[in-house]
């Protein structure tokens, strides 16, 4: 965009030139009206409360009674209180499961697809895998919680094929129930990232494997070297919003687990929610807020920057 | 498409299997909501009886009608004024503002990423000074306000890619911006516009956490917020449970079923912008 508005003198339409008037002052209200009401719904529910979430994690407070202030104390114990840290831990246990799994079984049905999915069978494709992403989660956290249940699908399917040692009630299981849950996300997460991936590979230039075909080259190389690469935008996109998805889980755990056994299965949105409003303690639950947001944005960071087009 | 070749009938395979995994909770449900009342069935097994009369039941106890209600007012109040109120920033941060502005913008983006613990302690006791907590007012404030990092960003990113010449057409012919707002760029929006309904109507429908929170009773809550509910009460009781979820998460299911094109096409470029 090139705009030379300094040139023009504010009130004075000039012949042909536009935009004429931005810069005068009657263009600035308009801009604003136009703006404001967005701008007064984000700051009075968004950057107020977040504003008011570093207050409160600066203090010592119940929630009803007198609060004292408390200086940097709750972050202190977020970042040194082991059960926190397990539970943040946790958090990125959850992003191996929510992110590698689509991301890998993903690039796999791309790579050996390697086209548009046309026809009556692309329609079904992406409609059921779509499935996940349109119902709430708190309703795949019931449907894997029935399917993990001693007498679900998982065990009986286990029992069928010989391996009846291997059932338990992996929800209430302090080894797998992590792992559990990571299987709900990466279920709800599948079928946007394979599609992603799908339609991401159709981009890359059909020539580009007939080159490297004729030079001899392997499948695997041309994985490496030419899908991979082509598909660094998408694997960004599916990377940035599973990442995302697995740090701020909340609902499928408060669903299937409520946390437990123990604190195995314990993720940061769900500790901060009890922080505030079981135990009382609004200022470590604030803290926890801050710390979980900062997380998710200098997780997220050096992926954007890697992934950008750098065209 | 290419005549089958051993890789796509590979792919085929894997893709037929990625299907299976994502149908087979939803038939397990099914299965298990089937089964006689207070008996433990199996995963995955045709009952000999099916017990249709479970979704009449689990109809009757969750209150489907009333939830629906209750999950559609959600949607009306927040839907119809996040699309509008975005549009009209993005169209201010897209047309109206110069570089000068850049940090305008920046700010809504910055809460992109933010996850909606970070400010759901505060949000309570905003909430709760505005005397609106346990109303379905309280759900929908805040979810105007969480939306609007996306909405603005999406309705900016397609007026930038509206031609200038248009807007110079509408100025030359006299109208003012709301006119040329109005008349000119919300119609040639629809698309986008269309796309953004579609997201944010599925947030709020599925929204969980905010109703969890602020809103002690199910009947004021949306669907999610009162599966949860369900699940409390219900809990143990499998068959009532499945039957009683898969009545909650029909509605959308249904409506995607129906806008099966639009709905992915959103799902995807919102992933994508997002």
């Amino acid at each position: 965009m090139s705009e030379n508005t300094a040139s023009v003198p504010g009130n004075q339409r000039p012949p042909v030139r536009l935009p004429p008037s931005r810069g005068s002052r009657k263009a600035t209200m308009t801009a604003w009206l136009f703006i404001a009401p967005a701008a007064i719904a984000y700051a009075g529910f968004v950057l107020v409360p977040l504003g008011m979430s570093f207050y409160y994690s600066l203090l010592r407070w119940d929630g009803i009674g007198k609060a004292r202030f408390h200086g940097l104390t709750n972050y202190v114990t977020v970042l040194t209180d082991a059960d926190l840290l397990q539970i943040i831990g946790n958090a990125f246990q959850l992003v191996l499961y929510f992110t590698l799994i689509p991301v890998g079984l993903g690039l796999a049905v791309a790579s050996a697809i390697r086209g548009h999915m046309a026809g009556r069978f692309g329609t079904a494709t992406r409609t059921i895998l779509f499935l996940p992403q349109v119902i709430p989660l708190v309703a795949a956290g019931i449907a894997w919680s029935w399917m993990f249940a001693s007498t679900g699908l998982v065990n009986q399917t286990l029992k069928a094929v010989g391996l009846s040692s291997w059932a338990r009630g992996w929800l209430g299981d302090f080894t797998w129930a992590l792992p559990a849950v990571g299987i709900i996300g990466a279920w709800v997460l599948l079928g946007l990232c394979t599609m992603l991936l799908v339609t991401g590979i159709t981009k890359i230039d059909a020539s580009l494997y007939e080159a490297a075909r004729l030079d001899g080259a392997r499948p695997w190389h041309e994985f490496r070297y030419i899908t991979l690469p082509g598909l660094r935008q998408e694997i960004g996109v599916c990377i940035t919003v599973t990442v995302i998805a697995a740090l701020a889980s909340f609902d499928i755990v408060y669903i299937s687990t409520q946390g437990g056994p123990g604190i195995t299965t314990t993720v940061p949105g769900l500790e901060i929610y009890r922080l505030a409003f079981a135990h009382r303690q609004v200022g470590l639950a604030s803290a926890l807020a801050i710390v979980l947001m900062v997380l998710v944005l200098i997780t997220i960071a050096p992926v954007q920057w890697f992934t950008r087009d750098k065209k | 498409m290419k005549a089958p070749t051993p890789n796509t009938l590979l792919a085929r395979g894997l893709i037929v299997l990625l299907m299976a995994l994502t149908l087979l909770p939803f038939l397990s449900m099914l299965s298990a909501a089937l089964a006689p009342q207070g008996t433990y069935p199996n995963g995955l097994q045709w009952p000999a009886d099916p017990q249709w009369s479970n979704f009449v039941k689990a109809f009757e106890v969750a209150k489907m009608d009333q939830l629906l209600l209750s999950s559609a007012l959600i949607v009306l109040g927040v839907v119809p004024i996040a699309v509008l109120i975005a549009t009209m920033a993005g169209y201010g941060l897209a047309k109206l503002t110069s570089q000068k502005y850049k940090w305008l913008y920046l700010i809504f983006v910055f809460g992109l990423t933010l996850p909606f613990e970070a400010v759901i302690t505060p949000l309570y006791y905003e909430v709760r000074a505005l005397g609106l907590l346990n109303t379905r007012f309280a759900i929908i404030l805040p979810l105007i306000g969480l939306y609007m990092p996306f909405g603005v960003y999406w309705m900016r990113a397609h007026f930038l890619s509206v031609p200038h010449d248009l807007t110079e057409a509408a100025q030359l012919d006299g109208a003012t911006r709301w006119k040329e707002f109005v008349l000119v760029q919300v119609p040639l929006a629809r698309p986008a516009i269309m796309s953004l309904t579609i997201l944010l109507f599925l947030w709020t429908w599925n929204q969980f956490l905010l109703p969890v929170v602020l809103v002690q009773d199910p009947m004021q809550r949306t669907m999610a917020g009162a599966l949860g509910a369900f699940q409390g009460q219900w809990g143990t009781d499998v068959p009532l449970l499945c039957a009683g979820s898969l009545l909650i998460l029909l509605p959308t299911v249904l409506l995607f079923l129906i806008f099966q094109r639009q709905f992915v096409a959103a799902l995807m470029q919102g992933a994508v912008k997002g």
